[in-house]
């Protein structure tokens, strides 16, 4: 079994409203040295050996569903888990 | 002309899309639940707004997998007219039917209000019974309305006037202020602002009906021939 966990963030060229409001959240709690946020998801998949190489499954998987590529980033790292 | 009305789980404009249809307008309208297969007896497409999916993930992007869409696309292949309000809007950009992405609204706020609408391409046959750079009134209620694509998509919409309405004065910072797109072909329109909504004035406008209207114009002139 294999702990996948996958980001997907906006761009960095697209601007981040969100991350924009959560800045000046925290420049307003005077934490001025903050320059960015960029907001971003998180998601944990736990996915099965399969025969196909597993970088190529989740590839896939972030184009067509959990990333819109139009305006988002992907990356992902996975782990070899022992599920009891 | 006989209209299918798409309605997913989270769908919540389907019955005013329907009332739109069968009370104002006077055609026939169905619903269609997001798992049929088979869509070959309607003779337009409507995918309504609202949530489809709880908006889980991102707007649209989990409808776009239903099966129904796939009907949808060969719909939109057969020269149907399919067209996208809002959330089906959204789903319509997932599905590839249209190009481009939404963001969430520039000042991060939800905007429900009316909103002026210009008219800047009155030749598809969802736009010809309004005049070129006619402005009406049109509501929007959205969150995610901020319309996206890269410079050559953009250049590729403007040479091919696929853009279809344009906001008066822009409420989510949309690109050259875009409230609804069309693809090449000109058969599958995708906006944000809801024309099921002003379809008659006691809803505050009427000015959404001409749409309907010319949708159906359009069809009776390619389908109905007189004798």
């Amino acid at each position: 079994m294999y702990k996948v966990k996958v980001y997907v963030s906006l761009r960095e060229s697209i601007l981040d409203p969100q991350g924009n409001a959560v800045k000046n959240a925290l420049h307003s709690m005077s934490y001025g040295e903050v320059q960015d946020v960029r907001i971003g998801k998180y998601m944990e998949l736990m996915i099965e050996k399969t025969d196909r190489p597993l970088e190529e499954t989740v590839k896939e998987m972030c184009e067509k569903l959990l990333a819109n590529t139009v305006i988002e980033d992907y990356r992902f790292e996975a782990e070899e888990v022992v599920v009891q | 002309m006989r209209f299918a009305v798409i309605v997913f789980p989270g769908s919540n404009c389907d019955v005013d899309m329907y009332h739109a249809i069968k009370d104002e307008l006077g055609e026939e309208a169905e619903y269609v639940w997001h798992d049929e297969n088979d869509l070959s007896e309607f003779d337009g497409i409507l995918l309504p707004g609202g949530f489809s999916y709880g908006d889980y993930l991102r707007s649209g992007s989990i409808a776009h997998f239903s099966n129904v869409m796939a009907e949808v696309k060969k719909a939109a292949e057969q020269g149907k007219p399919v067209l996208g309000v809002c959330n089906g809007f959204q789903i319509l950009l997932e599905a590839g039917l249209l190009p481009g992405a939404m963001k969430r609204n520039e000042g991060l706020k939800f905007k429900c209000e009316p909103a002026s609408l210009k008219v800047v391409n009155a030749k598809t046959p969802f736009t010809s019974g309004y005049t070129e750079n006619q402005v009406i009134s049109v509501p929007i209620a959205h969150g995610e309305g901020n319309y996206f694509c890269d410079e050559l998509t953009l250049k590729s919409l403007t040479e091919n006037n696929q853009i279809v309405f344009t906001y008066s004065e822009n409420p989510n910072g949309s690109l050259e202020d875009i409230a609804g797109i069309v693809n090449e072909r000109g058969n599958v329109l995708g906006m944000m602002p809801h024309p099921e909504r002003a379809v008659d004035s006691m809803l505050g406008s009427a000015d959404g009906l001409a749409l309907f209207q010319s949708i159906v114009k359009n069809w009776r002139e390619a389908h109905v021939t007189t004798s």
